[in-house]
């Protein structure tokens, strides 16, 4: 049994705020390059050009890449023989996604309260989920999710008979409803299977996938590469402006489901895919 | 059409009707940030009868909630933000007189109407390149509803920020002319 104060996880928290929000991740900013180079429109190449200089200022500066500094979504996997002391976890959280806001001047982009909509003043809460691993270790994810995108978000309660081709349609659909407002190049996260809420949460933990990865199902592989081809093909291209690259990439994620239902969720994420990683284990923390 | 085009802010109903779909525009001058929130109580304050808070009439306005500004910097990061959300306010207030929009993404079948009727354009900056953006701002304040904090109205002086033209003022709208240009079948 470790055991883990919380004032270690508000201060990795704030920290993490900060520099997703400064430094793209490195497989994204590769990514935005890599397209660069197959790009035909023009347009969509000084577009993505842009993008590559606006990822190095963000990081010189220490600027936020995009005004939209997001809702602060937390994956916290905490090992089963880890304990965590000196007060709530998810009070600690906030903590540091308050700090991290106000000490790296980023946006404070939420409202209490959906409908009478007053701002926090500090973009907390976040939305935080929790895992249970086997282990000792404690592992927090923060990435700050950005509304142009997030109002994209598609769920479809298909039926078993829509089978593959009904899946692969609704997917397809989502994107070309969405256009260019999730800031293309995007990337695209599915989730199929589970219940609505999952499906929903497989799509948004897809997102977080290395880019240039695959999904170790061959089957679900192929689908993937298949289902980029057509979301190129729909001709948006960086900014919207029209061009090749729609997307980044495509990551798809599967979980058993119930016989009568087929769940699919596209959760889209603009080429701005900001994510921070902290792991701790004990005396190694990094 | 590569060359671009330099252009002051605010500029006159003839200007925008010369700007033509896919121009390249570097704009400086004033222009006015303001989003979801501020344009209701815009749309509330013309519907009571009442004066805006500011004069926006032959202005642009550009759909932005920037981030806080750090110290020793004019700007921090402040690209634009999605136009449709605020689809339903803009004929009314292109019908007030106002000149231009800055945003990004798809708009109404009823906004590119008004933006005809009233000879006024549609700007597309970046969208997720705040930090670029912000670099072209030289100077930003509030001078309206500072209660809405980033939904605040800014007053905004811009040095040849970069845009591109996307629904002239004849209708022809770059959302759907540049995607149909690449579009497989």
């Amino acid at each position: 049994m470790r055991e883990l104060n919380v004032e270690l996880v508000t201060a990795q928290v704030a920290r993490l705020c900060q520099e997703a929000n400064f430094d793209l991740p490195p497989d994204v900013e590769a990514a935005l390059q890599e397209v660069g180079k197959r790009e035909e429109s023009p347009t969509g190449r000084r577009i993505l050009g842009e993008l590559c200089e606006n990822a190095r200022l963000a990081r010189s500066d220490r600027i936020p890449l995009c005004q939209d500094t997001g809702l602060v979504l937390v994956f916290v996997e905490i090992g089963q023989e880890v304990r965590v002391t000196g007060g709530s976890l998810s009070e600690a959280v906030n903590r540091g996604v308050a700090k991290g806001y106000t000490e790296g001047y980023l946006r404070k982009s939420v409202v209490a309260d959906p409908l009478r909509r007053v701002n926090t003043g500090d973009n907390t809460p976040a939305v935080i989920y929790y895992d249970i691993v086997p282990g000792d270790a404690f592992r927090l994810t923060v990435m700050p999710k950005g509304f142009g995108s997030e109002n994209c978000t598609a769920l479809g309660m298909l039926k078993p008979a829509d089978g593959l081709e009904g899946v692969k349609r609704f997917i397809i659909e989502a994107v070309d409803r969405a256009g260019p407002n999730p800031c293309p190049p995007v990337v695209v996260g599915v989730g199929i299977g589970g219940t609505a809420d999952k499906a929903l949460l497989l799509a948004k933990r897809a997102l977080l996938r290395p880019l240039g990865s695959r999904h170790a199902d061959p089957f679900i592989a192929g689908l993937e590469g298949e289902l980029e081809e057509q979301v190129n093909a729909l001709g948006y291209g960086p900014g919207g402006l029209g061009g090749r690259m729609t997307a980044l990439a495509v990551h798809i994620e599967t979980f058993p489901t119930h016989i009568a239902g087929l769940p699919v969720a596209v959760s889209l994420n603009c080429h701005a895919l900001r994510h921070k990683t902290w792991v701790w284990e004990g005396e190694k923390s990094e | 059409m590569s060359e671009v085009l330099r252009l002051e802010a605010p500029f006159s109903e003839a200007a925008a009707r010369s700007l033509e779909v896919g121009q390249r525009v570097l704009l400086s001058g004033v222009i006015y940030g303001a989003r979801d929130q501020a344009h209701r109580r815009f749309i509330d304050a013309l519907e009571r009868g009442e004066e805006l808070p500011l004069d926006l009439c032959g202005q642009v306005i550009y759909y932005v909630g920037p981030t806080p500004v750090p110290p020793g910097r004019a700007c921090g990061s402040a690209g634009p933000t999605t136009g449709g959300r605020m689809d339903r306010y803009t004929p009314q207030l292109i019908a007030y007189g106002v000149r231009g929009l800055i945003g990004k993404g798809k708009r109404s079948p009823e906004v590119v109407a008004a933006l005809k009727e009233h000879g006024a354009v549609y700007l597309a900056a970046t969208g997720g390149a705040g930090a670029l953006l912000g670099r072209r701002i030289r100077e930003m304040r509030v001078v309206a509803y500072p209660d809405l904090g980033p939904e605040a109205v800014y007053r905004i002086v811009v040095e040849e920020f970069p845009v591109t033209v996307a629904i002239d003022s004849r209708g022809q709208n770059l959302y759907e002319l540049g995607p149909a240009r690449y579009r497989k079948a």
